[in-house]
């Protein structure tokens, strides 16, 4: 029997606000000294202490939305979500229930359109580190990251495949990076993806019943793996005429394996009630229109826009900016590229390569033009000047010489540098070549 | 005269000009905790350093007189239990906006008073460090949850104090102490330090002598707290320039006197006595029926906002002490006492949403709730202020509630819808019982953000009846 994969996925994402969601204390978890030294009563859930929303998280939330094709809920509010756990100083977390800032919103990917239910904002929680102390095995909590601004994103269950998966976590990362309001370090816990896994037979239209939730994936590659070591692992349950079980299951990377961590047979009741310390949040049309004319271009259309106007390709030049800010300034490059009558895909490819010196997104754009010019127009050299310089690199370099004879015919690069660096001016790798290759 | 008998007011004009020193207002206040302490087990704490904090205060505008304050206000230097053994010995990391805001402006915290535990209750019988007594007459319970704060003022043990009123617990011991408690209007003034109980309902206020010393103190600690999102941003007013303003033509207008429970009692007949009173003032005085739906000029049977409160408050309730794991400070689960269990386990009842089919028991609550918001709006249209009896009864006897897990409630009914609407309201003695030297005390509930015209009615009543 064949069977298709139903994937939805959650991205967590921690926001690099100054300071956390709701209190003064500086957001920046990762680069503290010390544990417990970004604290204060609110994030640390002490008697008395109240929350006061962060503006600014809530600003990128919208942004994040609005770049999400997404709408935006007028009135919003905070829900108190409650479980236990160490980490979780007040025995609930502040988060969004029926009221998201965003919803239906959607990213398109090559193998289809993945909708996107809703993008809310919460905070996250401290960490638990499990240690020895004078030889006593202990848990110790770190609130250093209690209370930083955490955005989770979650699709509706429109993807098919692992590598759509993976295209639909790629996207939306670089949608992150591109809006500048998280560095989305997968290494570091900033960017989180959960992937909801389950089969259904091939020629079924139904939702499974049961729903696998994949977790402590931390790349894009591993995200791919996984979920196919997931479906393989599936298949293998079906075929025996049973279901999986519902469940959290990890990935072990090393293994390719997942592994499972909590049953989640019962659903947890979380009691959601409404935030009673933080008033409902209502978005007026000046506060959206002052997000609305902050967004840049869709970075997307930016791309297909640039491929038509500069003849970038997409798939070169996306790899070499990450924030809208990074994309304006190579927007200027490249119409001071056009109006000098040059290639900017070539450009492109030279900084891809590292075969032009440049200072990315340092240097003004208008110098581009020059620094392209020098390094890349080749010079009027003659043959005979040519020969005379190969001839010369040829006897000071006995042993490379040899090496090449014995067929080693690298070293022809090593030659070609060395004839360049005497001749102090650039000419095709090809020309120089064919000199060597008839002077031996 | 001792001189801890004085009012606000009093001592300040008297320490203003120099007729009395703050030592021997302390000399006074300290002799009649001394004396009286131990027996109405008034303070869980006793600031030995207030008179040297005094003296600093002298130039302040309320300077350095010593104000009680109840237990779930953080305090730095002193313990802060919530008359909980969990938080036994728990020093707080920081202090309360509202004891902040009293220092800063030259009060001096004499005691930490008690309290039913986490304002559990309304007769400090729930305290893990024993019950208080009434000042007035031993016997009896000084109500709560402020019941120590009450007290101490009752008892010449302060010359002012703070309390906190979830619903009732400021205005229901004033009225069993024979004090004058001010509920501020939700959001008047700041929660941010106050061991939280019913978040969305929760407010500090000042319990006193006259309505004059609540003015005065009001003015002090109310306000924008930037660390309180729900506080107000709206000035505030010097209530103490609307004080000896008329209030002829006003519109006043009775509610609750025909409920079942009181339409016989003895109590009702000081309503009546109230109701003389203003009409001799000049106020147009009308007796609104209670209803048992929404009516123009009708009030809300009170009845159903013992089961919204009920709900809401044991909700929050639940959430609002999870933090109290004994993890990072305090003690464990298992000294919660039986009142808090019994709070937490309703509370998380109408928080599950294992009931399926039906609404959120605490989504209805909250649209119960909308209704009385409704109801007061449109009194409040007609009316300036509306009245009633702040308890029920008299001070009642300690022990009766121990019976009765709902005894709070009962004692609280009349408090509860305005509480809920967030609307403020002040208790003013209005009869005075000579046989057993008990008080009832007249509830005064005003609009929103309108507590200078409770003030001024209040203080115009409180100079008008003979009690």
């Amino acid at each position: 029997m064949r069977y298709k994969p139903i994937i939805g996925m959650e991205v967590h994402v921690e926001l690099k606000t100054l300071s956390k969601m709701f209190c003064g204390c500086k957001n920046d978890p990762f680069e503290a000294k010390k544990p417990n030294i970004y604290t204060c009563p609110v994030c640390l859930g002490l008697p008395g202490a109240l929350p006061v929303a962060n503006k600014k998280a809530i600003d990128w939330t919208l942004k994040l939305g609005l770049a999400l094709n997404c709408q935006i809920n007028y009135l919003s509010k905070f829900d108190r979500k409650h479980y236990f756990y160490p980490d979780l100083p007040k025995g609930y977390q502040i988060s969004q229930y029926d009221l998201p800032f965003c919803y239906n919103g959607f990213i398109k990917t090559n193998d289809g359109v993945v909708r996107i239910c809703r993008v809310h904002l919460e905070e996250d929680t401290g960490k638990l580190i499990h240690t020895t102390v004078n030889g006593e095995k202990v848990s110790l909590v770190d609130f250093n990251r209690s209370g930083v601004p955490l955005i989770e994103i979650v699709t509706e269950p429109d993807i098919y495949s692992s590598s759509q998966a993976k295209e639909y976590a790629k996207k939306l990362y670089q949608i992150i990076r591109y809006l500048d309001i998280s560095e989305a370090d997968m290494e570091k816990g900033q960017m989180r993806l959960e992937a909801n896994v389950s089969l259904i037979k091939e020629d079924s239209c139904q939702l499974p019943e049961y729903k696998v939730e994949l977790k402590n994936i931390n790349s894009f590659r591993f995200l791919e793996k996984a979920i196919n070591s997931e479906i393989k692992r599936q298949i293998e349950i079906l075929e025996k005429g049973k279901t999986p079980a519902q469940e959290t299951r990890g990935y072990n990377a090393e293994k390719n394996q997942t592994f499972s961590q909590r049953s989640k047979e019962e659903a947890q009741d979380y009691r959601y009630f409404p935030e009673p310390d933080i008033p409902p949040i209502k978005i007026t049309n000046q506060w959206l229109k002052a997000i609305k004319k902050e967004l840049p271009e869709d970075i997307f259309s930016r791309l297909l826009r640039w491929q038509k106007d500069y003849q970038v390709r997409s798939e070169f030049v996306e790899n070499l900016f990450e924030t809208s800010l990074q994309a304006d300034w190579l927007e200027k490059v490249f119409q001071n590229m056009r109006k000098a009558g040059l290639d900017s895909g070539k450009l492109v490819n030279l900084i891809l390569h590292k075969k032009i010196k440049v200072n990315l997104f340092q240097d003004q754009p208008e110098k581009l033009v020059d620094i392209f010019k020098k390094q890349t127009v080749i010079e009027d050299v003659s043959d005979d000047q040519l020969k005379g310089i190969v001839k010369q690199v040829l006897k000071e370099n006995p042993k490379a010489v040899e090496d090449y004879k014995k067929g080693k015919t690298t070293v022809i690069n090593f030659l070609y540098g060395q004839v360049l660096r005497v001749l102090k001016k650039k000419v095709e790798f090809e020309r120089v070549k064919k000199i060597i290759e008839k002077t031996n | 005269m001792k001189l801890n008998k004085l009012n606000l007011k009093q001592t300040l004009k008297l320490l203003e000009k120099k007729e009395i020193s703050l030592e021997e207002l302390y000399d006074d206040i300290f002799q009649a905790i001394e004396e009286k302490n131990k027996e109405l087990n008034i303070y869980l704490y006793v600031n030995k350093k207030a008179l040297e904090q005094a003296k600093k205060m002298i130039n302040f505008p309320l300077k350095g007189v010593p104000v009680a304050v109840k237990d779930n206000f953080l305090t730095i230097d002193m313990p802060t239990t919530a008359s909980s053994k969990v938080l036994e010995n728990y020093y707080p990391q920081y202090e309360s906006t509202v004891t902040k805001r009293l220092i800063s402006s030259g009060g001096v915290i004499i005691g930490k008073t008690n309290m039913d535990a986490w304002a559990h209750g309304s007769s400090t019988e729930t305290s893990d460090f024993g019950t208080t007594k009434n000042p007035r007459n031993s016997v009896y319970s000084p109500g709560g949850s402020s019941g120590g704060s009450a007290a101490a003022v009752a008892a010449n043990m302060a010359i002012a104090s703070l309390g906190t009123e979830t619903a009732g617990s400021i205005r229901q011991p004033a009225s069993w102490c024979g004090v004058v408690g001010l509920k501020p209007t939700y959001g008047r003034v700041s929660r941010y330090g106050v061991i939280a109980m019913g978040s969305s309902l929760d407010c500090p206020g000042p319990i006193t002598k006259t309505v004059e010393d609540a003015a005065i103190l009001l003015k002090y600690i109310a306000g924008k707290d930037e660390n309180d999102s729900t506080t107000s941003s709206l000035p505030v007013k010097d209530y103490l320039k609307f004080l000896n303003k008329s209030i002829k033509g006003f519109k006043i207008g009775i509610c609750y006197f025909d409920l079942p429970q009181l339409k016989d009692s003895q109590v009702n007949q000081s309503i009546k006595k109230a109701a003389e009173v203003f009409k001799s003032l000049g106020v147009q005085v009308d007796y609104l029926q209670t209803s048992e739906k929404l009516e123009q000029n009708k009030v809300i049977s009170p009845k159903y906002a013992i089961g919204v409160y009920t709900v809401v408050q044991r909700g929050e309730v639940s959430s609002n002490l999870a933090r109290y794991d004994g993890i990072r400070y305090g003690k464990g689960r298992e000294f919660f006492g039986a009142e808090a269990k019994r709070r937490v386990m309703l509370g998380i009842f109408g928080l599950s949403s294992f009931l399926k089919k039906e609404e959120l028991v605490y989504k209805r609550a909250q649209r119960v709730r909308t209704l009385y918001i409704k109801n007061f709006k449109q009194l409040f249209k007609k009316y300036d202020v509306l009245i009633s009896l702040t308890s029920p009864s008299y001070a009642l006897k300690i022990g009766s509630s121990a019976s009765s897990p709902m005894f709070g409630e009962l004692q609280d009914m009349l408090a509860e819808p305005s509480s809920l609407a967030g609307i403020c309201g002040i208790s003013v003695p209005c009869h005075h019982d000579k046989k057993t030297n008990l008080y009832l005390g007249l509830n005064i509930m005003g609009d929103y953000f309108q507590e200078e015209k409770i003030l001024q009615v209040a203080h115009v009543f409180e100079k008008s009846i003979v009690l």
